[in-house]
């Protein structure tokens, strides 16, 4: 598979400097170790935040860390192609005979993110004890898609941010609010938060489906219709659709206008 | 095989005045400038030509070539290559074609050239027995085999530009697009890279589509020239017939036993004149290199001559002139 190969390339890359490589993991796993600190102290402080639990709470930083830290690996590609298009990468791109998302995703892998991908699954394991949960096989499935869905939330959120490169050049840095405001939002149970933020973060974005609305079903306070709210993350994966197409309409634009 | 009617693309380009007052104005209402990059085009380049396409800086080269190889749609006008119009099939049509951009690297930059090698068998999905046969020809008539193994970073930068060209060959292209690929390099890099053009083109007969400010590219490599300037094709005739229209001087310089005296001769300039060694341009219309050396060896003991033709960038220096770009 193409994608394989092009995972070989970069790791071949960063192999060249490996000790830059190792310090780069190392400081992205000891950050976002320092952000759950945070989350930890303040359980430590106050017990439970509007009636969520530290273990309840640590799932979902858990969840939404991983599925950051997984798109920030393999769809880096799309945080940083205003370069690529300033750069004349992406004619490059378009002058072979395969699809330009494969492409994008292809020609950067951040390998120092599996830090922080480490980092995120060391608190999964501890959320997971701290829960106590009874685990069965539906309940590690809707973890599973929990960890999908984010991920693709994600990526559709750094598509769209690269899309917006072909219509101008300015003005990018407010797609922030939704990559790194969604991360730090996402990493809370979407109750604690205003009514219009959660309606916006449910159907709008949908990073209430990655996290929240399966976790009623996780720690059983979803007592009707289990089988939906276990399958809300699957919303995540519909979101990368509507992205996919905003990228099909920026790239037929850049066509016609060239850089 | 390349067909191009009517070819018209215009950029709007953001005006903006000076100062930080008109920057400000410039976040509420912009005005816009239409730059007219290509202004009717029309020309057609047969199987196996060597087309030599030039013109200044900002003529509309890069922008046709961008159109000729799908990655830009223009306003309006036809082009059909090989069958396809690049921008609307551009997933089959650019597995025929290959590019070369002298300025921009296609390859891996940390890794060895072999492993960009074989992405782009993967990606351009080319069977096994026929990569290796072509990467066995490559190699060899390129002289890659030192370096492939080598990361590109670490490649001076003749090795990296034939590295560069074998990596666009390697899906075995019936098009090249050649942009600039002599450019910075050394005098045997350079004659290494015109050679394999003309090897290429001739055994495999490939087309090939050369932009280059090097004229020496043009006079070595290419048959026929297509000028373009402001956006319109102004000269698209051979080589030859451009060299004879501006070929209007002869350079003629003699050395001889010690002569004081300057000696002037009929339709021709003496360009500079010491004891022992004068230069003159004749002009080749009134007289010829024969009459110059009968008129001259009767006043003058003559050691030695040479006679030069213009050289080729005065030759196309005229051809901008003359239609003033």
């Amino acid at each position: 598979m193409l994608y394989l190969k092009y995972l070989k390339m970069n790791l071949r890359s960063f192999l060249q400097y490996r000790l830059n490589t190792f310090l780069a993991v190392l400081a992205q796993f000891l950050s976002s170790a320092v952000a759950f600190a945070g989350v930890y102290l303040l359980f430590d402080r106050f017990g439970s935040l509007g009636g969520w639990s530290l273990g309840e709470v640590s799932l979902c930083f858990a969840v939404t860390l991983s599925a950051f830290a997984i798109t920030d690996c393999v769809a880096r590609g799309f945080d940083v192609f205003s370069g690529s298009v300033k750069s004349g990468d992406f004619d490059r791109i378009l002058l072979r005979p395969r699809g330009t998302v494969l492409q994008v995703m292809g020609s950067h892998f951040e390998l120092s993110r599996l830090g922080r991908l480490l980092e995120a699954l060391l608190v999964l394991v501890l959320a997971v004890r701290w829960l106590g949960l009874a685990w069965d096989f539906p309940k590690a499935l809707t973890l599973l898609l929990m960890l999908l869905g984010g991920a693709c939330t994600f990526t559709g959120i750094y598509i769209l941010g690269a899309a917006v490169c072909f219509f101008t050049v300015e003005g990018l840095e407010f797609l922030n609010i939704f990559t790194h405001g969604g991360r730090e939002l996402a990493s809370y149970p979407l109750t604690i938060f205003n009514r219009w933020l959660r309606r916006f973060f449910t159907f709008i974005v949908p990073f209430g489906c990655m996290n929240y609305l399966p976790l009623l079903y996780l720690t059983g306070r979803a007592e009707q219709h289990a089988a939906l709210y276990m399958l809300t993350p699957l919303l995540g994966v519909a979101f990368l659709f509507p992205c996919v197409l905003v990228w099909r309409m920026g790239v037929k634009r850049y066509l016609s206008t060239g850089n | 095989m390349i067909e191009l009617t009517h070819i018209t693309k215009t950029f709007k380009v953001a005006r903006r005045g000076k100062g930080a007052g008109a920057a400000v104005k410039a976040m509420f209402h912009r005005e816009y400038k239409l730059v007219h990059a290509l202004d009717d085009v029309s020309f057609h380049i047969g199987r196996g030509e060597i087309v030599g396409y030039i013109g200044p800086n900002g003529a509309g080269k890069s922008t046709s070539v961008k159109v000729m190889s799908g990655i830009l749609v223009p306003e309006s006008g036809a082009c059909e290559i090989m069958g396809y119009t690049p921008w609307k099939q551009r997933r089959e049509y650019v597995r025929h074609i290959g590019v070369v951009f002298g300025q921009r690297t296609q390859l891996w930059w940390d890794v060895p050239v072999q492993d960009s090698y074989d992405l782009l068998q993967a990606i351009y999905k080319i069977p096994n027995e026929r990569f290796r046969l072509t990467c066995e020809m490559l190699t060899e008539t390129l002289g890659l085999a030192d370096f492939l193994q080598t990361p590109l970073r670490q490649l001076s930068l003749g090795q990296r530009m034939r590295a560069e060209i074998a990596g666009s060959l390697l899906h075995e292209p019936e098009i090249l697009f050649l942009d600039e690929p002599t450019i910075g390099l050394d005098a045997v890099s350079k004659l290494a890279v015109r050679q394999f053009i003309k090897q290429l083109n001739a055994e495999r007969q490939v087309t090939v589509i050369l932009t280059t400010h090097d004229m020496h590219d043009i006079e070595a490599l290419t048959d026929r020239i297509l000028l373009i300037g402001k956006g319109k094709i102004l000269h698209d005739g051979s080589m030859a017939g451009v060299k004879h229209r501006f070929d209007t001087y002869r350079t003629l310089t003699l050395t001889f036993t010690p002569h004081t005296e300057p000696v002037p001769l009929e339709h021709a300039e003496l360009c500079s004149w010491s004891a022992e060694r004068a230069v003159y341009r004749l002009d080749t219309a009134k007289t010829t290199v024969s009459q110059a050396i009968t008129a001259l060896g009767g006043q003058l003991n003559i050691l030695d001559m040479t006679s030069e033709n213009p050289p080729v960038e005065e030759i196309i220096a005229g051809l901008y002139r003359e239609h003033n770009i």
